[in-house]
């Protein structure tokens, strides 16, 4: 009998605190929304550490109530602790936490404080409930649920069309997704007939791997990879991302950097079992993750919207992610969610503050030289962007180092992946540098220094409308921002320092099925690598070889951004068409536009709306009553009001009758 | 004896009098009364048929008849009274209220 640890209470806390300030908030003063916000995000944070501190306990299971009993199907309210969702646990709240903090004095100008809240906390219930889950239905809840967090908070400036239209690209992105994720759960109940990890991950390890022919297992894994693209903004689904960031920074930092986009990477690493047996799900799943890595990397190089750029670079690392996913890496992934969770959260947290600074702008073209007026935010930021580019011994550099590595020695890896996957980290470092040189170096070429009077034709996307133009009063953020900015940086910087080893041997006991799995002699009998692979010292050289390309995109950022900036332009006209293509995003949007959405709309117009509704069931009814009018029409003579008439009409039926009976009775 | 027929011819020929009245005359107390003309030819032929069969039902009927006559003659008259309040007249030509 192990020791009750409430885990119900962890998901329970924060929806306690969103009911709270979602029904009754609108009365409440500011200072007891965010009392009551972050005194039940804080709790639940709280909560975790406590539960942290009974590892030794993992896994548990805790069985609240059944749910949906049929037959032999079962599917309780059940939650499962083991060392991956503790993992998931602690960066969900801590971090979720951290930007609470940061929230209230974000959000402290704006309307709607508590709805704010209220949706924040929300948030963290479904997000706890789908990290906590002990199968794949109540995880769908949580699935969902920060599906409709996610959109409730990009629409949190509803009143502007760009952002209410966001909300809705986000969700419907996303349902696309979630109907492959549903079509999985689906195939488990008629194959495995049960939701519950332990369960369905038992049946599964008892099958033969698909190593030929595609079954079963790899149908269920490329489902499954379909919603994690959905949610994890992966190619072809990622389109909702860039969109995303109408919402406010901190829903930036929160949903669409730290933890809801990582959704689709732990339902990865928990199926793992599924796509263990299934390589050529695995596989695409790869393949996926790497060029996501590769596309949205080249398309944050040309973005000039500050957040924009971070939202293509978190697309980015989340496909090193699914990289690391898709090589059986599956520790190596979930360490670089966490670290990403850290410097990726800090990044946006520190771009809010940054846009905050001077007013509402988020065009990095009309920054530059804000390092000495905002130091604190400079300062981490400039953590979280060497973290990001992978220097060490900066959080980033650990994690994507090891993805890096396992790309290349896994089974499952290849040198393609390395190589791109290096590619892409030098890419990543130039991107982050150009922001970095672009917003705090140099001179300030903001709205002080334009003509004041095209300030609006190139308004910002955040609405951030009470907000003072910054007219010369570039200012630091208030305190309350600063610490989470602070918490953050701090573990930017050593939140590598854990080391890939050490995680891995934590989360082995998650991952160990796996581990049987890729073991000597499989290897040397399913990889087809043309070499050997050697550790140790190679490891070293392809260590190096990624600080390299770190450093090397730093350098060409500063060449380009700091010390001749009039070489970017030329090197742009240079390129013609393909620099065209990348500022446009590749025209994906516009692809999407012409392929899926007007065809979509077209249809919808034409044939359902003006062929099904409008000829068929509207014209069924009208001409129906059409009808019924014409033939009143027709006899509504006869009742003239003439009394005598009436008395005729009576006469002449009874006559008729009469008449009838006659003529029946003589038959 | 009287044969049955002629009692039935009679009942007949008051019935289609009063059928007659009821769609020519226009003043309201002539149709009224033609009313109780049709009634009363209808009477006759019951108790003529109990008569004929020597059942007593037929003659029952005629109370309930002239029961029915009776009360409808009270409510009907009233009727008549309250129209010519309101439209100060009688023919029924004129009380066409509810034409279109």
């Amino acid at each position: 009998m192990t020791p009750n640890l409430h885990l119900w209470l962890i998901p329970v806390l924060p929806l306690v605190g969103a009911a709270i300030n979602g029904l009754f908030g609108k009365r409440f003063s500011r200072q007891t929304i965010a009392a009551i916000a972050l005194g039940f995000s804080g709790a639940a944070f709280a909560m975790a550490l406590w539960v942290a501190t009974h590892a030794s306990l993992l896994p548990v299971l805790e069985n609240l109530a059944p749910w949906i009993r049929a037959g032999d199907f079962q599917v309780d309210f059940a939650f499962y602790l083991d060392q991956l969702s503790l993992v998931m646990l602690l960066v969900v709240t801590g971090v979720g936490f951290l930007i609470h903090i940061y929230s209230v004095g974000y959000m402290w100008e704006e309307g709607g404080f508590y709805r704010f809240f209220a949706y924040l906390n929300l948030f963290m219930f479904f997000m706890l409930t789908l990290v906590l889950a002990s199968n794949y239905l109540v995880m769908f809840i949580g699935w969902e649920g920060v599906g409709l967090a996610s959109y409730l908070l990009i629409g949190f400036w509803f009143t502007k069309d760009s952002a209410a239209s966001a909300g809705k690209k986000a969700f419907i992105v996303n349902r696309i997704g979630d109907f492959g994720f549903l079509i999985a759960l689906f195939l488990m109940i008629k194959h495995f007939g049960s939701l519950n990890f332990v369960q369905v991950f038992r049946i599964v390890s008892g099958l033969p791997t698909e190593a030929a022919g595609a079954g079963l297992l790899t149908a269920v894994g490329l489902l499954l990879m379909v919603g994690a693209a959905g949610k994890s903004a992966q190619i072809p689904l990622y389109v909702w991302l860039p969109d995303a960031m109408e919402g406010p920074t901190p829903v930036s930092a929160l949903i669409h950097a730290a933890t809801m986009v990582t959704a689709g990477v732990y339902m990865v690493a928990r199926s793992h079992a599924i796509f263990d047996r299934a390589p050529q799900a695995l596989m695409v799943v790869a393949i996926i993750g790497t060029l996501t890595a590769l596309f949205a990397a080249t398309i944050g190089i040309c973005q000039t919207d500050i957040k924009k750029v971070l939202a293509y670079s978190t697309i980015s690392q989340l496909g090193y992610m699914f990289m690391a996913c898709g090589v059986a890496a599956y520790s190596a992934g979930i360490f670089h969610l966490m670290t990403h969770a850290f410097f990726k959260g800090l990044l946006f947290l520190a771009a809010g503050s940054v846009i905050h600074a001077v007013g509402g702008e988020q065009d990095m073209r009309r920054m530059g030289g804000l390092r000495h007026h905002i130091p604190w935010t400079f300062w981490t930021m400039t953590a979280a962007t060497f973290a990001i580019a992978g220097f060490p011994p900066f959080a980033g550099f650990f994690s994507k180092d090891a993805i890096l590595w396992r790309a290349y020695s896994s089974p499952y890896g290849n040198w393609v992946y390395w190589a791109i996957g290096v590619f892409t980290a030098f890419l990543t470092s130039f991107y982050m540098f150009r922001l970095w040189f672009l917003t705090f170096f140099g001179e300030y070429r903001g709205a002080a220094a334009a003509n004041p009077g095209d300030e609006h034709s190139h308004s910002s996307t955040d609405s951030r409308a009470g907000a003072p133009a910054p007219h010369g009063h570039i200012h630091e953020s208030p305190r309350i921002m600063l610490v989470p900015l602070v918490i953050l940086a701090v573990l930017s910087v050593c939140g590598g320092w854990v080391g890939i080893e050490r995680f891995d041997k934590f989360l082995s006991p998650t991952f160990h099925a796996g581990a049987t799995v890729y073991s000597a002699e499989e290897v040397t009998a399913s990889t087809p690598e043309p070499e050997p692979k050697e550790h140790g010292g190679s490891e070293a050289l392809f260590t190096g070889i990624s600080v390299l390309a770190a450093a090397s995109g730093l350098f060409l950022a500063w060449l380009l951004y700091s010390r001749r900036p009039q070489l970017p332009r030329e090197i742009a006209r240079a390129l013609g068409s393909f620099y065209e293509a990348v500022v446009h995003k590749y025209y994906v949007d516009e692809i999407y536009a012409a392929v899926f959405v007007k065809p979509l709309i077209d249809g919808s117009t034409r044939v359902l709306w003006q062929g099904i509704d409008r000829d068929v069931i509207d014209a069924t009814l009208d001409n129906s009553a059409e009808g019924a009018r014409e033939v009143s029409d027709a006899v509504r003579h006869m009742q003239s009001g003439n009394l005598r008439s009436y008395a005729g009409w009576i006469a002449a039926g009874a006559a008729a009758l009469i008449a009838y009976m006659i003529w029946m009775g003589t038959r | 004896m009287v044969p049955l027929s002629y009692y039935l011819v009679l009942s007949g020929i008051l019935f289609a009098c009063g059928v007659a009245g009821f769609l020519i005359k226009r003043n309201i107390i002539t149709i009224f009364m033609s009313i109780e003309l049709m009634l009363n030819g209808v009477n006759l032929s019951f108790v003529a048929f109990a008569a004929q069969w020597h059942a007593l039902s037929g003659q029952v009927f005629v109370f309930f008849v002239m029961v029915v006559a009776a009360a409808e003659s009270a409510v009907g008259l009233a009727i008549i009274i309250a129209v010519y309040r309101t439209r100060g007249t009688l023919n029924v030509d004129q009380v066409d209220l509810l034409k279109l």
